[in-house]
């Protein structure tokens, strides 16, 4: 596991610098649903417009974003600890407890 | 590759409805089937949808483009819980994601589903079964199911943009100007997508492997 993270983690910086040179050093991060599907749309005249709940509105949708977090996060690690208990003293594998 | 409100006229948004229904369908009777054989596998259905629900709603800046894009997890998902169940819980991270996150739209949710549900949660099984029945070390197949998976659910994307906005022109233009579009944003993050499908099934084979047959038991997917 810890092999493969310091890969990963090798992988991602030697691109980074490979491509230190292409850097969009102000680029303005717009999400790819933005800068590819709304821009195609756009284009077809089809723009997407306003959600039926629409969250996207000053910093509510910031708060929406830190809810689903943490509730997912909640989620994940309830059900994480259920199926991966941590390992005891002297234990090579945990025992799984029954969920 | 959420495809926001109003962007599919009606009867696009109703053709991917319909092709997903099935297989949604064919996922919660697995759902049903595996849990009443498996007592923990609700758990690890629990696990990974909320795993899905988080990496597909997390944008990740992508230096090299200037933009950023979120990884879809449907690829892992599939590797572990099928691919029938992938779709699943790639349908319940969208409904959340279209309600509260304006992200995708209500009825555009058939086409978002089918997209990152269905071709991405096969195209990633499709990968980690064919690398295996390859002969290719477990680490590499799970590094497929997580890249294919990713760039099949854009793939599908834009040909679902390009079948309904072509209009007079083009559609396989449309479609491949559309495809490269996400290439310098989801290349790179199909990568890293990827390592995370392999380090997470590193972390399952060094703990519990025996969740690791559970798509294959009784033939379902």
């Amino acid at each position: 596991m810890k092999r493969i993270v310091l890969v990963a983690l090798t992988a991602i910086v030697v691109t980074l610098v490979a491509f230190a040179g292409q850097m969009e050093v102000y680029a303005d991060w717009p999400g790819v649903d933005e800068a590819v599907v709304k821009k195609f749309a756009e284009q077809a005249g089809r723009p997407p417009r306003d959600p039926y709940i629409n969250t996207a509105q000053g910093d509510l949708l910031l708060f929406c974003f830190l809810c689903a977090g943490t509730v997912g996060g909640f989620i994940a690690g309830y059900y994480f600890r259920a199926l991966f208990p941590p390992k005891t003293k002297g234990e090579n594998r945990a025992v799984a407890s029954p969920v | 590759m959420h495809i926001a409100e109003g962007i599919l006229p009606v009867q696009w948004a109703l053709l991917w409805a319909a092709l997903s229904i099935p297989f949604l369908a064919w996922g919660l009777r697995n759902l049903r089937i595996r849990s009443e054989q498996e007592p923990q596998f609700k758990a690890l259905v629990g696990l990974v949808g909320a795993a899905v629900f988080v990496i597909s709603c997390m944008p990740i800046p992508v230096p090299t483009a200037g933009t950023c894009s979120h990884p879809c997890g449907t690829g892992m998902a599939a590797i572990f819980i099928g691919p029938t169940l992938g779709t699943v819980v790639a349908s319940v991270a969208l409904v959340l994601q279209a309600l509260f996150l304006a992200h995708g739209g209500l009825t555009t949710l058939g086409a978002n589903v089918f997209a990152m549900g269905v071709v991405g949660s096969f195209a990633g099984y499709g990968a980690f079964r064919l690398a295996q029945l390859l002969g290719a070390p477990w680490i590499v197949a799970a590094f497929l199911a997580g890249l294919l998976g990713d760039w099949a659910t854009y793939t599908a994307t834009s040909f679902t943009l390009a079948t309904a906005l072509h209009g007079d022109a083009s559609m396989w233009t449309m479609f491949v100007t559309i495809l490269i579009a996400f290439v310098p944003t989801q290349a790179p993050l199909g990568i890293l997508e990827g390592f995370i499908c392999a380090g997470a099934y590193s972390f399952v084979k060094s703990r519990r492997p025996e969740f690791l047959g559970v798509p294959a038991k009784g033939g379902a997917l």
